[in-house]
C-alpha cells in the first residue's frame, strides 16, 4: 500500500478526522499564548501547569469522578492565577514557585495513582496522562466539540485584546502607568492559559506541553522582527508541526505528542541553520 | 495648583522607610531633576508618582488639569526588552492604548498621533525596523516617542542616559531640554549630577531625613549639595571635579 492509499484509508476513520481538528486548533491557541509567555519569561508556565494538572487528574480518578475536567480545570485555572497574576507580589518567586508546584504535584500524583488505583495497569495509565500515547485518538464526539469552542473563544479574545497583549507584554510598567488594568490582562491571560494546557493534556500529555507552547515562539523569534510577525509565523509553524506530526504517527504507528516535538526541533533548528546563513550571507 | 505636588511623603517598601519627610511640587513646564544615592528612594518615589505603590505616609496631589495616567514615562530597559521582538512602529503604537478606551483597535487617529511623535523623535524612517536591532540612543527615541503618545504634559524618566554613550547621551539630553522648551513638563531621574545641573531649573535631593528641594541655585548653595559634592570628588580624587561644579 502506498502512503497516499494509506493515507485514504485511515482519513476514513472519523476518530483520525477528529484527531487531526483537535491537534490543529491546540497547537494554534498554544502557539498564540506561546509568543507572550515565552517573552515574559514564563516559558516553564507549561510544564508547571500540565504537572498540576496531572495531580488534579489523579486526585478526581480516585474519587472516581467521570467527568475529570469538573476537578481538572479550576485546580489549573487557580494556579495560573496565582503564578502569573500575582507572581510578583508572593513570596515564593517566579521559577521557584513554578518548579516545586511541578514537582510537588507529579510527585502526589503518581502516589495517589499508585496507591487507591484500581487498574491493573497502573504504569500504563500513568504513562497515557504523561506522555498521551494515545488519548487523542480516542477522543470523543463531545470532546472535540468542547475543544473547537474553547479554541475558537481563545483565538477570538487573542484577537480582540491583541493590541493590549503586546503592550502588557513588552512593558508591564508602562501599560499600568497609562492607565491600562494590567491585572486584569494578567487574570486573562493565566485563565487561557490554563484552558489551553487542560484541552493539550489529550493531545500531548503533560509531560511535552512545554514543547507546544515555547517551540513555534521560539522558532518564529529567530526570523521574524515584528511582533504581529512573530505571532503569525509561530502559528502557521505550529499547525504545520502538528499536521505533519500527527499524520507521520499515523502512518509510522509512533507516538503523537512525541513525534509533532520531534518535527518541532526539527523546524527548529533548520529554521535557526537558515537564519545564521541569512545573516552570514 | 500645581500638576504634582508632595507633603511629607515616607517613602519605602514592605514597611520600611528609605526616606522621610521629603515635599516637593512640580509646576506646568518645570524640568525637575530627583538626585540621590543608590538606595535613596528614588525608585520607590517614581513608582509613588505613577501610582504603582502608595506611600507609606504623606499626600500627593494631582492638579491643574493633569489626570492620574497622563504621566508619560520613559523607564529603565529591562533585559527582555532589549531584545524584544518588535517593530518601532508597533511600540509607539502601543503608547496611544492609554486614550482608546476599550475599543480593541488602532484608529486612524492613535496612528496619527503615533507617525508625529516618530517624526518628532526623527524616527519615522526606522518605523519597520526591529527594536531589538537599534543602537541604546535610537531605542530611548522610541520609548520617548511612545511616552509623548500616552501624554502631552509631563515625562516621568527613569535614568534615561544609562548605558548611552557620551554622543548618544549629549543628544538625548538637548532633545529632553527641546520637549521641554516646547511645555512638556519634565522629571528626570539621575545618576549624572553634572548634567542635573546643567539642564535642570529644580533640584530634589532625596536623603533618609533632610531632603532638598528647590531651585538648582539655591541647591549649588546648600550644604547638602556641598557636602555630597565633596564626598564625590574624595571618591574621584580628581582637581577637575572640584573646580567643575563651581560653573
Amino acid at each position: 500500500m502506498g502512503i497516499i492509499e494509506k493515507l485514504q484509508f485511515y482519513f476514513g476513520f472519523s476518530f483520525v478526522v477528529n484527531a487531526l481538528i483537535v491537534g490543529v486548533l491546540i497547537a494554534l491557541c498554544s502557539s498564540l499564548l506561546g509568543v507572550t509567555l515565552v517573552l515574559r519569561r514564563f516559558s516553564f508556565i507549561g510544564d508547571g501547569l500540565s504537572h498540576v494538572a496531572f495531580g488534579a487528574i489523579a486526585i478526581a480518578s480516585v474519587l472516581k469522578i467521570s467527568n475529570q475536567n469538573i476537578i481538572v480545570m479550576p485546580v489549573t485555572i487557580v494556579t495560573a492565577v496565582l503564578l502569573l497574576g500575582i507572581g510578583s507580589s508572593t513570596m515564593i518567586k517566579g521559577d521557584a514557585a513554578i518548579a516545586m508546584l511541578s514537582v510537588g504535584s507529579l510527585a502526589v500524583g503518581y502516589l495517589l495513582m499508585n496507591v487507591f488505583s484500581t487498574s491493573a495497569n497502573v504504569s500504563g495509565d500513568v504513562c497515557s496522562t504523561l506522555f498521551g500515547s494515545t488519548s487523542i485518538l480516542t477522543l470523543s464526539d463531545a470532546d472535540v466539540i468542547l475543544c473547537v469552542i474553547m479554541s475558537v473563544a481563545v483565538i477570538i479574545i487573542y484577537c480582540m485584546f491583541y493590541n493590549r497583549i503586546f503592550s502588557v507584554t513588552f512593558d508591564e510598567s508602562f501599560a499600568k502607568a497609562t492607565g491600562t488594568n494590567v491585572n486584569a490582562y494578567n487574570f486573562l491571560i493565566a485563565v487561557v492559559t490554563a484552558v489551553i494546557i487542560v484541552l493539550a493534556m489529550n493531545l500531548v500529555g503533560s509531560l511535552l506541553i512545554s514543547a507546544l507552547i515555547i517551540f513555534p515562539a521560539l522558532t518564529a523569534m529567530r526570523i521574524m522582527d515584528s511582533f504581529k510577525g512573530v505571532v503569525i509565523c509561530s502559528a502557521v509553524l505550529s499547525v504545520i508541526c502538528a499536521l505533519v506530526g500527527i499524520i507521520a504517527s499515523i502512518l509510522y504507528s509512533t507516538p503523537v505528542g512525541a513525534t509533532i516535538v520531534v518535527v518541532q526541533i526539527v523546524v527548529f533548528f533548520i529554521v535557526s541553520f537558515g537564519a545564521g546563513l541569512a545573516v552570514k550571507a | 495648583m500645581s500638576y504634582i505636588s508632595c507633603k511629607d511623603l515616607t517613602l519605602g517598601y514592605e514597611g520600611e522607610a528609605v526616606a522621610e519627610h521629603v515635599s516637593f511640587e512640580v509646576n506646568k513646564g518645570d524640568y525637575l531633576c530627583i538626585v540621590g544615592e543608590n538606595g535613596a528612594g528614588k525608585t520607590t518615589l517614581m513608582k509613588t508618582l505613577l501610582n504603582l505603590t502608595k506611600p507609606l505616609s504623606g499626600t500627593m496631589e494631582i492638579g491643574d488639569g493633569l489626570l492620574p495616567y497622563e504621566i508619560g514615562y520613559l523607564p529603565q530597559q529591562t533585559v527582555v526588552q532589549r531584545d524584544f521582538p518588535a517593530t518601532v512602529w508597533e511600540i509607539v503604537l502601543s503608547g496611544t492604548l492609554s486614550g482608546s478606551g476599550m475599543r480593541p483597535f488602532y484608529g486612524k487617529e492613535q496612528k496619527k498621533l503615533a507617525k508625529e511623535n516618530m517624526e518628532k523623535m526623527d524616527i519615522w524612517e526606522q518605523k519597520n525596523r526591529s527594536y531589538r536591532k537599534l543602537s541604546g540612543g535610537q531605542q530611548q527615541r522610541v520609548l520617548l516617542a511612545r511616552a509623548l503618545s500616552a501624554t502631552e504634559k509631563l515625562l516621568l524618566l527613569d535614568e534615561p542616559v544609562t548605558g548611552l554613550d557620551p554622543k548618544a547621551t549629549e543628544e538625548f539630553y538637548s532633545l529632553i531640554r527641546r520637549l521641554n522648551r516646547d511645555g512638556i513638563t519634565i522629571i528626570m531621574i539621575s545618576h549624572d549630577m553634572e548634567a542635573a545641573l546643567k539642564y535642570a531649573g529644580h533640584i530634589l535631593h532625596i536623603e533618609k531625613t533632610g531632603s532638598f528641594y528647590g531651585t538648582k541655585l539655591d541647591y549649588i548653595e546648600s550644604d547638602l549639595y556641598k557636602s555630597f559634592h565633596l564626598n564625590t570628588c574624595r571618591h574621584k580624587h580628581t582637581k577637575a571635579c572640584f573646580q567643575g561644579g563651581e560653573n
